[in-house]
């Protein structure tokens, strides 16, 4: 290693003692420069055609696009896993061309398709295999793995001495996506990081890993051939076509709103206004106060807050206050306690970080057209109704976009 | 006389045992030439195997030759090998022709097995490696030999077990090991002495196995214990 410290973060962050919050470094500012990638003879068409991109610090920046257009070549340009063949590309000014590819390679965290844990190494060894490369100590190695394990949301203690086949697909996400951050990388790149999980568990490990990101702040190049995921995830997008041309680059928002030409527009799909409820989040609405019903609660008491309610359900919760099912207006006439037989079974649990449009399609889905906002803890903070959301769609307003965009 | 008071009376000899021609100065000369020539296979192959595994390259030509060499008679080898060092002091009749012979036994299952290895390693956990920022040894240490490591120590188990029993050969041109009891028990009529060699080699043989079916287990992630129970019921099956 030429740039020998064993840690290479800003000076302030470095060597600080390391049982305190942990110095975490925010993104770098990414720069492609008319970068083109050619596989074939000079002539030959090129697999990147002259991208210029500047991806701002800390912002989610995600390349999207039909296959072969190039988003991938394009992201491992970024750590050299495939050289350019003309242009430059810089990292916080400087050129990766300037960099060995293995220093440059530690300090970007990188997140693969179908995750590519090390089948033969622990969760603990897998989270700490940079480090290990950097030559840490082995103390403080330990500890940053069970930081990590913590910052994802796996128990350390549970999780550390378990190999990647003992996880579930989440689990194995969640590691890869430790496993990137292990050496407080500026910048991450991320390869269809959630192909591999189903739609349900994709949507949670989505939110989880914004609001992660929400704490890190890294330059995350994000690649992905879903337009609804890149719509979510991304601060801004970049709409690659064929033969590595840049079709536009803009906000989620601009882009649905205006797309720049018909390849943009097709590619976008017609639901384009549909789509921009994706943009905003559940938390950016004003929820619904619920009438919460537990198996004892006395009927009178119910009918009467129903009333004095804008819904006409009343949630029935268990003792910890998670929802069990929704008890219409018509069940709770007469005396005594509410009987939980006659409740609605399956409410729809959306979480606040849950987009418009997930939520609009969760709604839709149940019997009961409204959703119960749940915390962390499946513990219910709020209703949301499928009115609320066409309203938004109506007024093509949407709610806390303000925020949302810094 | 049955077989049975042949060996009672052979084994009750105590120079049959610790004697300068007994089983235990055959076994360890057995056990020596052996070891030897199985550590010269893994020097010369496992580099080989690991090479090309990797890279790619020039894997046809090698695996080709490794096939041929597999199908050599041992016995054929030394026959060429011999004229060619007979006349090379001190070990150049005795020695040398079994050692290149049994050499030569065992290179070809370690390179396969260790070239096979390398390739069935998922490429994405390869890629992981590598866009992680592992130097080009680093890879190979951290994630494809470990996880090759079911193949390669098949590979070396298959050659250590032909080893110990080909190395019974050796004897012929008067190498020492447990083939000298077998060839001086022919030759004296001396049916106890031949039965001995014989189990001795056979014991051998099988505890080489089972030293390596440990090592299997102890060296093994055992994040990888399913695709070797995988890996072993599918060999039974061959």
């Amino acid at each position: 290693m030429t740039t020998a410290a064993p840690d290479d973060r800003s000076p302030v962050a470095a060597r600080g003692q390391p049982s305190n919050p942990p110095p975490s470094t925010t993104g770098a500012v990414v720069e492609l420069d008319h970068v083109t990638k050619r596989y074939g003879p000079p002539g030959s068409s090129p697999a990147v055609n002259e991208l210029s991109l500047t991806i701002p610090a800390g912002e989610v920046c995600v390349l999207v696009g039909p296959s072969g257009c190039g988003k991938t070549t394009t992201m491992k340009m970024i750590n050299r896993l495939v050289e350019p063949t003309s242009g430059r590309l810089t990292i916080d000014g400087r050129d990766v061309m300037q960099l060995s590819p293995v220093d440059l390679r530690r300090r970007i965290g990188y997140v693969i398709q179908q995750v590519g844990l090390f089948p033969h190494m622990t969760v603990g060894e897998n989270t700490g295999v940079v480090p290990r490369l950097l030559r840490w100590p082995q103390a403080r190695i330990r500890e940053r793995v069970e930081e990590l394990l913590d910052l994802v949301g796996l128990e350390a203690a549970a999780y550390r001495d378990r190999y990647p086949s003992e996880l579930s697909g989440g689990e194995r996400q969640r590691v890869g996506v430790a496993r990137a951050l292990a050496a407080d990388p500026p910048v991450m790149l991320m390869d269809e990081p959630f192909g591999a999980v189903d739609p349900i568990r994709r949507d949670r490990l989505q939110n989880e890993f914004l609001r992660l990101q929400s704490r890190v702040r890294k330059t995350i190049v994000f690649v992905t051939h879903d337009v609804d995921e890149a719509i979510k995830m991304a601060d801004r997008i970049a709409i690659l076509q064929r033969g590595g041309i840049l079709a536009q680059y803009d906000t989620p928002d601009a882009i649905l709103s205006h797309p720049a030409n018909e390849f943009v527009e097709r590619f976008v799909g017609a639901d384009r206004g549909l789509k921009r409820l994706s943009l905003a989040r559940v938390r950016d609405l004003e929820l619904i106060r619920p009438v919460l019903v537990t198996a004892g609660t006395d009927r009178t008491d119910a009918r009467r807050e129903l009333q004095a309610s804008a819904v006409d359900f009343a949630l029935l919760a268990d003792e910890h206050g998670r929802p069990l099912g929704w008890i219409r207006a018509t069940d709770v006439d007469g005396q005594g306690p509410i009987d939980p037989e006659r409740a609605t079974p399956g409410a729809s649990l959306i979480e606040p970080e849950t987009t418009l449009r997930d939520a609009l399609s969760a709604m839709l889905a149940s019997s009961v057209q409204l959703g119960a906002v749940v915390d962390e803890d499946e513990r219910v903070v709020g209703l949301i109704s499928v009115d609320q959301i066409s309203e938004v769609l109506q007024s093509g307003n949407l709610p806390g976009k303000t925020d949302a965009t810094g | 006389m049955t077989l049975i008071d042949e060996l009672g009376a052979w084994l009750a000899d105590p120079t049959h045992w610790t004697g300068p021609d007994g089983m235990v100065t055959r076994l360890l000369e057995h056990v020596a030439l052996s070891g030897a020539c199985l550590g010269l296979a893994i020097a010369i192959a496992l580099p080989i195997g690991l090479w090309i595994g990797h890279t790619g390259r020039g894997a046809a030509g090698v695996i080709r030759a490794a096939n041929i060499g597999q199908a050599l008679p041992t016995l054929g080898v030394i026959g060429i090998v011999l004229p060619l060092t007979a006349n090379i002091e001190p070990y150049g009749f005795d020695l040398i022709p079994s050692i290149v012979a049994l050499v030569a036994l065992a290179i070809p299952p370690i390179v396969t097995n260790t070239y096979a290895g390398l390739r069935q390693v998922d490429p994405e956990a390869v890629e992981a490696g590598r866009g992680m920022g592992m130097r080009e040894l680093q890879l190979l240490r951290l994630v494809e030999v470990p996880l090759a490591l079911p193949s390669v120590l098949a590979g070396l188990r298959i050659s250590a077990v032909q080893v110990v029993a080909t190395a019974t050969l050796a004897a012929v041109l008067g190498a020492g090991g447990l083939g000298r009891l077998i060839i001086d028990g022919i030759a004296q009529q001396d049916d106890a002495q031949l039965f001995m060699g014989a189990v001795l080699v056979a014991i051998l043989a099988i505890a080489t196995e089972l030293a390596f079916a440990g090592l299997q287990r102890i060296a093994i992630s055992p994040g990888l214990r399913g695709r070797v129970q995988a890996a072993r019921g599918s060999a039974a099956d061959v």
